[in-house]
């Protein structure tokens, strides 16, 4: 492979290829390591034997009808119902989220105000109680308050997933700090407002975070189960797709759902896989350069 | 940068500063909220001022005062069955129920905290006021001011529905639960209706090392920390080291590679813990490949031995989180200034000395904040633990298991068993236990120190 990507370089000597192709085969095996879970659960959602036992590792006989069922099949799980409930509370998520985080990260990195320090004390001290508390806190309110059931058990979820992602400032703060304050003088000295200088300049700078925050707050409902258990309780009907896979392997309905949950699996992990792919190019493109001089 | 008291235009305005220097308006301003604004024609700030105080008022007059002396002995009055004549039948009578009256305990003291506040900023805000008036200079209207909550005061702006955010959901809860810890809650003496206060009663059960609750909580607390130091610390090193080693420039088809591990993040974390669960089963794909490649003849015994148990948890934590820490490593270090690796090239700098003396700083820099963060979030792992091992093995007279942590015990003792005083003592122990640690690392961690090193 790396040979033939740079044909018309001098080849190098024998003795300083060797360890670029050990490199290339190390990559390969750790790569196989983390992609075997993954390569696993495709098959087995193509599986046509039943049951969660295989006496192989690959499948004998494949079939789509796992995922025939998920779609077709409403006696126990309502799937495409659970992607509808999930996808609602992801995208209203994501939104609240993004704009709260990176509003906290832009003003805790790049104001200076009194109880600047203050603040930043407080989120830490906030992220050090564990979550699960605030959330049998968080069910008990919502309970009293009469949202657990019908349409406002949507917004409880929200507000849970959404309210406090203030606190989780870190990672976009640390890339705000990155950005040379430079670009922020030389834009107020030509008459900018704060405002206009978060909006005209830090924010096209900011894509990469802005993007990471929009995906991983996207996917927080996805992959999240224990919260929405908790609230949805035994209300099917609102049920998120990580609590009806979660459900898919109870011992009651393992030995029939067990493949289906491998597809579940796939069809959920396909639509975010496309996702990133599509907005890795951020990743790539840093800051570095932008102030020459 | 400029440092921040060389920034602020005006001399701070305290609240005794404000009493002493301003005249009676401003003293009026602590009980007519707005007065000050309103002498001084500010009247859209002024009256949204007294709007509030009205409001506060209203509130603690009509359920206030009565949520406050509830709260004193959690209400006392069991459910009663009443004989109702006209039906001649028994009707049961809502007692009081203590878990109300605690909560709605707190929202009254919530908002007297909030009045105070506002009493605060209507004294300042008066006092400002009326200085702009005396020297003559014209009294913001409330358009500059609406103006300047987007430059000079942006903060307040951007921070607002945040705060909020974090006040109602997350501050409010943990205050409740909080607050648990000091009652009796329990199904234990059937105390789930109606509970009282105990005092420290709960922690001293805890922390008694006689105990059997004791002991569990000790020997619990101490895997969870050991779990937390080496999941944070093998999770970084590798992942700094596989992306470093993605980013060598004589590896071909980075992308390829990144792809390869990225796409298990993409894969929601649930999901991939639940087939790893599923694989490591005793009858599950793991074992089935192995024996029928003929290395083992018995299974595996991934979660039903104690050893066994700790490292698959420890090594399906790597697994799932080399990929994350690979994902934002490989941004940062993607964002170090070319110049800095162009001038240690030009100074004669091998990739050695470059790692070491460029990379590594500038990483554990940017990302100290991401491994306490981390840290935290390995103490409260719950995922891991309770979709792979569950906790298990666990000793028959125990409510924990071998492999849970603090919070999965929370869980079993809450969810499980509805002991939610003895759970929100956990609750709090962990986090005892987290600021310990955090707090010290973060106090000589150099990012707390100079924060704007690399600008």
């Amino acid at each position: 492979m790396s040979e033939q990507a740079t044909p018309r370089k001098v080849k190098k000597p024998l003795r300083k290829r060797i360890p670029v192709i050990l490199a290339h085969v190390l990559l390969a095996v750790l790569a196989a390591i983390w992609l075997i879970p993954i390569f696993w659960v495709v098959v087995t959602s193509f599986r046509g034997t039943q049951g969660s036992y295989s006496s192989t590792f690959l499948p004998t006989v494949y079939s789509l009808k796992n995922y025939v069922k998920l779609f077709t099949d409403f006696s126990v799980f309502n799937f495409p119902q659970m992607l509808l409930n999930t996808l609602i509370v992801a995208v209203a998520n994501c939104l609240i989220s993004t704009f709260f985080v990176v509003s906290v990260a832009y003003t805790l990195s790049r104001l200076r105000f009194p109880s600047r320090k203050k603040l930043m004390s407080m989120a830490m001290v906030i992220n050090l109680f564990p979550g699960f508390m605030a959330m049998i806190a968080n069910y008990y309110i919502f309970k009293m308050l009469g949202w657990l059931d019908g349409p406002m058990l949507r917004v409880a979820m929200i507000a849970v997933y959404a309210g406090g992602a203030g606190v989780g400032y870190h990672i976009a703060k640390g890339f705000f700090d990155t950005i040379p304050i430079a670009l922020d003088e030389a834009a107020m000295l030509d008459g900018a407002t704060k405002f206009q200088v978060l909006l005209k300049i830090i924010m096209p700078l900011s894509k990469p975070i802005v993007v990471y925050t929009l995906l991983t707050s996207f996917a927080g409902p996805f992959k999240d189960f224990m919260l929405a258990k908790v609230l949805c309780g035994p209300n099917k009907a609102y049920y998120t797709v990580a609590v009806g896979m979660y459900q898919m392997l109870e011992k009651e309905y393992i030995d029939e759902w067990f493949c289906s949950f491998a597809a579940a699996a796939v069809i959920i992990s396909i639509p975010i896989a496309a996702l990133f792919l599509a907005t890795q190019k951020y990743y790539a493109t840093g800051v570095s350069g932008a102030v020459k001089g | 940068m400029v440092k921040e008291e060389s920034r602020a235009p005006e001399a701070k305005v305290t609240v005794p500063s404000a009493l002493k220097n301003g005249s009676a308006m401003v003293a009026l301003s602590s009980v007519i909220w707005g007065w000050g604004c309103l002498v001084r024609k500010q009247f859209t700030k002024g009256a949204l001022y007294l709007a509030s105080e009205i409001l506060i008022i209203v509130y603690m007059v009509r359920s206030g005062f009565y949520n406050l002396s509830k709260l004193i002995t959690l209400g006392d009055v069991e459910q009663q069955k009443v004989w109702n004549e006209a039906k001649s039948l028994f009707e049961y009578v809502d007692g009081d129920r203590s878990l109300t009256i605690l909560l709605y305990g707190i929202v009254t003291v919530a908002a007297l905290v909030l009045a105070v506040l506002l009493a605060r900023m209507s004294i300042k805000s008066a006092y400002k006021a009326e200085v702009a008036f005396r020297s003559g200079k014209r009294v913001p209207d409330f358009l500059t001011e609406v103006r300047d909550q987007f430059d000079k005061n942006l903060h307040t702006t951007l921070l607002s529905l945040p705060i909020l955010g974090v006040l109602a959901f997350t501050i409010l809860p943990l205050l409740f639960m909080t607050c648990m810890a000091f009652t009796n809650y329990s199904v234990i003496n059937n105390k789930l209706v109606l509970f009282d206060w105990v005092g420290l009663n709960n922690f001293k059960r805890m922390l008694d090392l006689g105990g059997s609750l004791g002991q569990t909580f000790w020997s619990v607390l101490g895997w969870t920390l050991a779990w937390a130091v080496i999941a944070t610390f093998s999770n970084y090193i590798l992942g700094v080291l596989l992306s470093v080693f993605i980013n060598w420039k004589e590896i071909r088809a980075k992308k390829f590679w990144r792809f390869c591990f990225v796409l298990t993040v993409a894969v929601p974390h649930f999901v991939t813990l639940m087939i790893i669960r599923q694989m490591l089963q005793p009858t599950g794909a793991v074992n089935v490949l192995l024996q029928s490649l003929g290395w083992i003849d018995a299974p595996l015994p991934f979660f039903t031995d104690t050893t066994w148990a700790r490292v698959s948890v420890i090594l399906i934590s790597i697994w799932v989180s080399v990929p994350y820490v690979l994902l934002q490593i490989t941004g940062i270090l993607q964002n170090i200034p070319a110049e800095l690796y162009e001038s240690a090239r030009i100074d004669g700098a091998g990739p050695v000395v470059t790692f070491f003396k460029i990379t590594m700083p500038y990483m554990l820099f940017v990302t100290t904040p991401y491994l306490i963060t981390s840290f935290t979030g390995n103490i409260n792992n719950f995922n891991t633990i309770f979709l792979t091992s569950q906790g298990l093995p666990r000793a028959v007279e125990s409510t924990a298991g071998k492999t849970d942590l603090l919070i999965t015990w929370l869980y079993k003792l809450t969810i499980d068993n509805q002991y939610y005083d003895i759970g929100a003592v956990i609750g709090i122990m962990t986090f005892v236990s987290l600021s310990i640690v955090s707090l010290l690392t973060f106090h000589y961690s150099g990012s707390n120190k100079n924060e704007e090193g690399f600008r």
